[in-house]
Order: structure tokens, then C-alpha cells, then sequence
């Protein structure tokens, strides 16, 4: 029998359970709270998306030539500028 | 491997350390982004942070992870930059107050009616997201850098940033509902990047 679990303790996991870090009880409890909160169902699929939207990497541009630029300043101590 | 290479460096064979850096060199440019997020602070500071790297090379406690102790030099220059640039401002790093005992409440959007274009484009998507980076307490968008750009794992991120994995994770929490609360509502519908598709949450 699974006990009910209230919002602010979802809220309070809801990282956790993204990261897959939480016990099995914990997860449980959390996914039976999904199933008949639409909030909290909202909160967990729009924070995973951020949390994928971010690793893509989307808004870090990496520069052109990082790998030389990042070196400038050892260059210089080094002499080789 | 990394063991030698420091080795030779430390011999007297500088070329060793490019190759000792050249895995971590995205890693430091991005941690000082994160801080920052200043794309031309940043590559100063990473400058900086690959020449702090060199010179203390002989003071890297082999215990610990090359890249850990790397990203930790990074981080604190960049920090450093960042309090000098806020230096006349009235709110700095240490000083800004934030609640982290309290509960961080979510917002409800269910009733929002105004739901942006479900076609928005990589390029708004980008912007919104810097813009609701830089919204960010740095504290908080430091630990999401680490963990969500960089993938570390909480434990590094925690000797990374010389805080508790517990603070790691309570940190780390607000800084996702605090982007989910900036980006949302369009982030609780339907946004394609071209690489994933976003699951709808509202029949709209």
C-alpha cells in the first residue's frame, strides 16, 4: 500500500527523482502523486525539460578557436606569443 | 595516464600540460560562463585559470581529480572577477540573502491562457534560456552548470564548489524549479528543438 505524499514534499524531491537518486518507496509515493496531481505533473515534465535543455548545451556557444584562445595567456608567460 | 603527463610537466616538459588540459579545456570555459556568463570575462578567466593551473601544478594533491581541482582554480577566479565587477554594487556573492531553508514553491500555470507559439524557434529558445540563467542567483546557477552542463556528479560537484552534497542538492533543486518557473509556461508544452521533442502537458 503505497501512503499518500503531499506536494511540498514532491517539490522537495522532485531533483531527486529526476536524478533517479531517490529510494524505491520515496519513487513510488512520487509516481502515484503524479498519476492524480496535475500540477505537480506539470512541474515534473517541464523541469526534466530544463534539465535537457541544458545539457544540449543550447545556449553555451562554444567560441571558435577555444582551444587556442584558452592558451593566450600561458603562451605569453611561456614565450611562445 | 594524467599521472605522467604531470609528471613530465613538472620534469620541465611544458608541451605535457596542453595535453594534460586538452580533455577539460569545454569544461573550463563553460564553468567560467556559468559564473559569469559573459562570454568575454569568461575566456579571460578561463586564460587565467589555465595559467594559475600551470603555475601551482606542483601544489595538485594527487588524491583528487585532475579536472575537480582544475574546475575548482576555475571557479574561484571566476568568482573573483565576478565580485570585482559587482565590487560598487550594494548586493555581492556572500552577501545576497536568499532562503534556503524554506520550501521553494513551484508556480501553477495551469490556468495561464496566454500560452506562447508551441513553434518556437532554437534561437528564442536559446535566449530565453541565458536570459533565465543570468536570472539566476550564481550560487544557484554555479551548482546547475556543474551538475546539468558538466555533468558531474554531486560528489564532485560538492568538493568542486567546497560545499555539502546536501547543499549540492538543495541548490541544485531551486536553480531547476527556478529555470522550469522562468522558461514555463512554454517549457510545460510543446518546445522541438530538432534534437528533442518536449513532452505536452496541456491538450492546447
Amino acid at each position: 500500500m503505497v501512503i499518500e505524499i503531499s506536494c511540498v514534499e514532491v517539490w522537495r524531491e522532485i531533483s531527486n527523482y529526476i536524478d533517479g537518486s531517490t529510494d524505491r518507496e520515496l519513487r513510488d509515493r512520487m509516481e502515484a502523486h503524479f498519476k492524480v496531481c496535475k500540477h505537480c505533473s506539470a512541474v515534473l515534465d517541464g523541469t526534466r525539460n530544463v534539465v535537457r535543455l541544458i545539457a544540449d548545451g543550447a545556449e553555451f556557444e562554444v567560441p571558435a578557436s577555444l582551444s587556442k584562445r584558452i592558451y593566450a595567456k600561458l603562451d605569453s608567460q611561456l614565450g611562445k606569443s | 595516464m594524467e599521472d605522467q603527463l604531470i609528471d613530465r610537466c613538472l620534469g620541465g616538459d611544458h608541451e605535457a600540460f596542453y595535453e594534460l588540459m586538452r580533455p577539460y579545456e569545454r569544461a573550463v570555459y563553460f564553468a567560467a560562463v556559468g559564473v559569469l556568463h559573459n562570454p568575454a570575462d569568461a575566456e579571460e578567466v578561463a586564460q587565467e585559470a589555465v595559467l594559475k593551473a600551470f603555475n601551482n601544478l606542483s601544489k595538485f594533491r594527487r588524491e583528487a581529480k585532475f579536472s575537480t581541482w582544475l574546475i575548482q582554480i576555475t571557479i574561484n577566479e571566476a568568482r573573483m572577477r565576478f565580485r570585482k565587477d559587482r565590487a560598487h554594487l550594494y548586493e555581492s556573492i556572500d552577501e545576497r540573502k536568499t532562503d534556503e531553508e524554506g520550501d521553494y514553491r513551484p508556480k501553477d500555470f495551469a490556468d495561464w491562457r496566454d500560452i506562447p507559439s508551441e513553434e518556437l524557434q532554437r534561437r528564442e529558445l536559446r535566449e530565453a534560456l541565458k536570459r533565465a540563467l543570468v536570472s539566476l542567483d550564481p550560487k544557484y546557477r554555479e551548482v546547475l552548470v556543474l551538475r546539468d552542463v558538466q555533468h558531474m556528479s554531486i560528489i564532485e560537484t560538492a568538493q568542486v564548489l567546497g560545499i555539502s552534497e546536501g547543499l549540492v542538492k538543495t541548490r541544485l533543486l531551486r536553480a531547476r524549479l527556478q529555470m522550469r518557473d522562468a522558461l514555463a509556461p512554454g517549457i510545460d508544452g510543446s518546445w522541438t528543438t530538432g534534437r528533442s521533442e518536449f513532452k505536452k502537458v496541456r491538450p492546447w
